[in-house]
């Protein structure tokens, strides 16, 4: 009776051995997803296209060298003090924003929360930010400042979405990312993407 | 005492009921990490910049990849950071649009206003070169690029 007996080694726990690994390797694997700067471009002008003329105060003009420094409104400055500029530039609010398209007369900024100085931008719908780099330009220290500036419409977007909304827009935008068909957060979205739009251009670049 | 002796008895064979499960575990591990490159670099592997305002690219088949950088084989194609690949191959910019075009046959026409640029550039790479790309790209309507970076704290 004990000889014909053949005990076996109790695979039970085998499962839970590979769900334990599994597991670990779930948490800890980050999986290589491609990310990047996003950046649309102007269409084409046609060739008698007459560029229309933007008052000087309503532009920011960022420069930077071939030895990777800035000339912004034509003061030196460091890359790190690049977001600070910004904002004050775009949060003006100095005078009225655009004509609606409709017709309706622009209404000046009622959310900005700048020094409303007349020399600096009109309304954040106007402000544009000009980046001109030189040819031998580090492409690092481009993405840097292109960086800097979109922080600097995170920050304005960011605010004015707490104030409206109570969350930030971060928050706002990946809400609406895992609900597309959400009419309400779309509409929120577009507020408050049109409050502060980001009009960065790129100029010709300096040889 | 004969109680532990009859244990030793036999050679008990190894229960192999949950490989299979071991090697799908593997198996879906290997799936899911492997990303496939369908070209190989002929450039050195660019150097990402960094940044924190970065968004991830969605729909991977609707983005096509230029590289820019230090050729692997500067006695072929010279030296410096601003080689542009294109595909498999060392290419200038004025391919661009060629190779933009080849890439929208590949899906249809409905996606084509939302296929993306990547646009893997060195560090050290110039701005020029990105421009040449960039006035290419806007040749042919391909407007919406992103500049690829690494994403850094803070």
């Amino acid at each position: 009776m004990a000889r014909r007996e053949n005990p076996e080694i109790n695979a039970g726990s085998m499962a839970d051995i590979a769900f334990l690994l599994l597991i670990f390797f779930l948490v800890t694997t980050t999986m290589n997803v491609d990310s990047g700067v996003s950046k649309k471009l102007s269409e084409k002008p046609p060739p008698d296209y007459v560029p229309p003329i933007i008052k000087e105060k309503n532009i920011f003009e960022v420069n930077i060298n071939r030895n990777n420094e800035l000339l912004v409104e034509d003061d030196r400055m460091d890359v790190k003090d690049l977001k600070e500029a910004a904002i004050k530039f775009i949060d003006n609010g100095g005078g009225v924003g655009t004509p609606g398209e409709d017709g309706s007369p622009g209404k000046p900024c009622d959310y900005c929360k700048g020094e409303r100085s007349e020399s600096s931008s009109d309304h954040p719908n106007k402000a544009i930010i000009s980046v001109q780099s030189d040819r031998g330009t580090e492409y690092g220290t481009y993405i840097q400042v292109q960086n800097e500036l979109l922080k600097a419409y995170t920050v304005l977007r960011n605010r004015l979405c707490n104030e409206r909304y109570g969350m930030s827009f971060d928050k706002l935008e990946e809400a609406y990312s895992e609900d597309k068909n959400n009419e309400e957060l779309k509409k929120k979205v577009e507020d408050i993407k049109t409050s502060y739009p980001q009009i960065i251009s790129d100029a010709e670049p300096t040889s | 005492m004969s109680k532990f002796r009859k244990k030793k008895k036999g050679m008990p064979a190894v229960n192999t009921a949950a490989l299979p499960d071991i090697v799908f575990m593997l198996l879906f591990f290997f799936m899911v990490t492997t990303t496939m490159r369908e070209t190989t670099l002929k450039i050195e592997n660019p150097r990402l910049p960094s940044a924190t305002e970065i968004k991830k690219l969605e729909h991977k088949s609707l983005v096509c990849t230029i590289y820019v950088g230090k050729s692997k084989d500067p006695g072929r194609d010279g030296v410096g950071f601003n080689k542009i690949q294109l595909n498999d191959k060392i290419a200038s910019a004025d391919q661009v649009p060629a190779f933009i075009i080849g890439a929208r046959e590949k899906v249809s026409e409905a996606e084509v206003p939302f296929m993306t640029t990547s646009i893997k550039a060195d560090k050290e790479s110039n701005v020029g070169t990105i421009t040449d790309i960039r006035l290419k790209l806007r040749d042919v309507n391909a407007l919406k690029i992103s500049y690829s970076a690494n994403k850094t704290g803070n």
